[in-house]
């Protein structure tokens, strides 16, 4: 049984972020929104960081769990990167808004025309749902091998022909002799609603869903002009 | 610690997933079965008791794909066909309504039994739920879906889970505007998917590259964003004013079946969610779900399907609900699980004839005794004590 699913406060939000730049990018939106962490939470050691609104709290969890959390119950709502999403898989959340922060690419890359080469491909990469799905749909037969980090090494050395990795620049690739070669998705990230909560605690996370497209209305705005 | 393969020797434990139920739950369990199925009995529903295990064919039809994966399946070695241990139960209720009974007059069944599951539903759900529910079948109207609801929430009400959201939908508003834009089955699938999600930012790619009028669009489109109270079905009024006829037709059903609980039930709080499409493969109607504060799942769950008859050889109008009967018994503390506070009378072992007579009438009136085993001085929870007074066995205080 899910005792998970008790977050403590009933009537109060809980929304997980993760440190780095969906933090970094998100503090504006939520400020814009009216919610104000009480302390900085990129500096604090603070697992769970209170805010300026009394019912609203900040947990501090990996990118990856971040799904995970929210589907469980532990936050009624998160902010996770639409590869994390893809790769966390399922049917388990609500994510009803972008917040267009975080934009990269989801891409194939490798040696020039090595997605070409004839035979089974062998495929590095930390998203193996993603990867797997993504060859499956189109028929092809690859081998997996699951990385944590540095995949551009894999080619390099020879463990892989190709990896699957966030692109944003392109720069890590080129200065290893790869390149970007097929695009899986485009990236950004999303604020994640737990599907309970959305259909209890509704009179508090409509208004701040709408406070947050608003937000990130204007920022679209603002970098257009 | 060991970082060989996992032992298989003297571990003892169970398969992921799968749980059982020790002492005192079990008997909390068993208590709660046996109200729920007198309060069953009270609104006139029959119970039924499938078989464990039947025929693939009979468990999957018209179920859909979920199902299957969720089966365990084996081959029958006297038949050569596949079997497969149910995961739910509705479908046998169904088969028998249609195929078994073939009443003309509406059916009213109820069920409680193990099923199994081979993927577990949702996070930290067991793969062996007790699933207790009803079906009525027969009537095609809105009344079946409110007092299905009703008894959905009377179920709750005797578990002792006090306060409910229910949350209210109608899979025909997604199906009539997607018959209406005539979309394929591809685009369907992948537009359901997104929906279920509320992803709008899919349901938006999905929808831009689908060639249907603007008006289709932004129809299909809102339905990511009607949910909320009661405002939602007059907003949905306005949004889809200029939806085909079985659309409207659903929304004043929806309407119906709100208006009549509000009036029913008006201390349950009311949500509705026109995106939610959970068994968009066989449901045909008003769907339903019981959250409870603080557990982030539904605890009680059902809808219309009208269909499943059919491929058992009759249609029939069909609504029902169901429910885990150990969640039940988790969440709700004082209701019909609660121990009864009757206590435990001791009872030295003996033959003698007055002390086997004690014993015997003190059970039939209702009275918990336990023999104490030679060389025992106590039972674990004893209050009063059987003992010999003057040639007379009595009950004394320990």
């Amino acid at each position: 049984m899910s005792e998970a699913a008790a977050n403590g406060e009933s009537h109060g939000l809980t929304i997980a972020l993760s440190k780095g730049r969906i933090l970094e990018q998100t503090l504006p939106l939520l400020a814009a929104a009216g919610i104000e962490p009480a302390e900085p939470p990129e500096s604090s050691r603070k697992l769970v960081v209170p805010t300026n609104l009394a019912g609203v709290r900040l947990v501090i969890v990996r990118a990856s769990d971040v799904p995970t959390y929210v589907e469980h119950g532990g936050a009624d709502l998160g902010v996770a990167g639409k590869d994390v999403l893809m790769e966390h898989g399922g049917q388990g959340l609500y994510e009803p808004l972008d917040l267009n922060i975080a934009r990269c690419r989801l891409m194939v890359a490798g040696e020039p025309g090595a997605d070409r080469r004839p035979g089974q491909l062998r495929v590095a990469t930390k998203f193996v749902n993603i990867t797997r799905r993504y060859y499956a749909e189109q028929g092809r037969q690859v081998e997996l091998i699951k990385l944590y980090g540095s995949m551009e090494l894999a080619p390099l050395v020879g463990m892989a022909d190709l990896i699957v990795d966030l692109v944003d620049t392109g720069n890590t690739l080129r200065a290893n002799g790869l390149e970007p070669l097929e695009t899986i998705a485009w990236i950004s990230s999303r604020l994640v609603v737990n599907k309970a909560s959305m259909k209890m605690k509704h009179r508090a996370i409509r208004p701040l869903l709408e406070r947050l497209r608003e937000a990130v209305g204007d920022e679209a705005a603002a970098a257009q002009a | 610690m060991n970082y060989g393969p996992f032992s298989k020797e003297n571990r003892w434990l169970l398969p992921e997933g799968v749980e059982e139920v020790l002492p005192p739950d079990a008997a909390r369990v068993e208590r709660l079965r046996r109200a729920l199925l007198d309060a069953f009995d009270g609104w006139g529903y029959e119970l039924v008791m499938p078989p464990t295990i039947e025929f693939l064919e009979s468990l999957l039809t018209g179920a859909g794909h979920d199902l299957d994966l969720q089966t365990f399946k084996l081959t029958d070695q006297l038949s050569g066909r596949m079997m497969g241990v149910r995961a739910d139960m509705t479908p046998q209720a169904a088969r028998i309504d249609a195929h078994k009974l073939r009443r003309e007059s509406p059916t009213r069944l109820c069920y409680i039994g193990t099923v199994l599951q081979s993927r577990p539903e949702g996070p930290a759900t067991s793969r062996n739920p007790i699933q207790i529910g009803c079906e009525l079948f027969g009537h095609a109207g809105v009344e079946a879906d409110i007092e299905v609801v009703s008894l959905m929430l009377e179920t709750l009400r005797v578990a002792g889970i006090g306060t409910c959201h229910l949350d209210l939908g109608h899979v025909g508003i997604f199906r009539g505007l997607a018959a209406d834009a005539g979309l394929n089955a591809d685009a369907e699938n992948r537009l359901w998917d997104a929906l279920q999600r509320k992803a709008v930012t899919e349901i938006d790619e999905i929808l831009g590259a689908l060639e249907i009028s603007a008006v289709q669009r932004r129809m299909l489109r809102s339905l990511a964003e009607l949910s909320g109270g009661v405002e939602v079905l007059d907003e949905a009024n306005r949004v889809l004013a200029e939806a085909p006829e079985t659309v409207q037709e659903a929304m004043r059903a929806l309407w119906s079946i709100a208006t009549s609980l509000e009036r029913r039930q008006p201390e349950v709080a009311l949500h509705f969610d026109l995106g939610e499409l959970r068994g968009y493969a066989y449901h045909t109607g008003a769907v339903f779900a019981a959250f409870v504060p603080g557990h982030g799942e539904e605890v009680a769950r059902g809808g219309r399907y009208d269909q499943i008859g059919r491929v058992f050889g009759r249609p029939r109008p069909a609504t029902g609900f169901s429910a885990d009967l150990k969640t039940l018994m988790v969440l709700g503390e004082t209701g019909a699980a609660a121990a009864p506070t009757q206590g435990v009378i001791q009872a030295p072992w003996g033959d003698d004839a007055g002390l086997l007579n004690a014993v015997r009438a003190l059970r039939d009136a209702g009275e918990r005794v336990v023999w104490l085993m030679p060389g025992q001085s106590s039972v674990a929870g004893a209050d009063r004590e059987l003992i010999q007074q003057q040639g007379q066995w009595r009950v004394e205080p320990l």
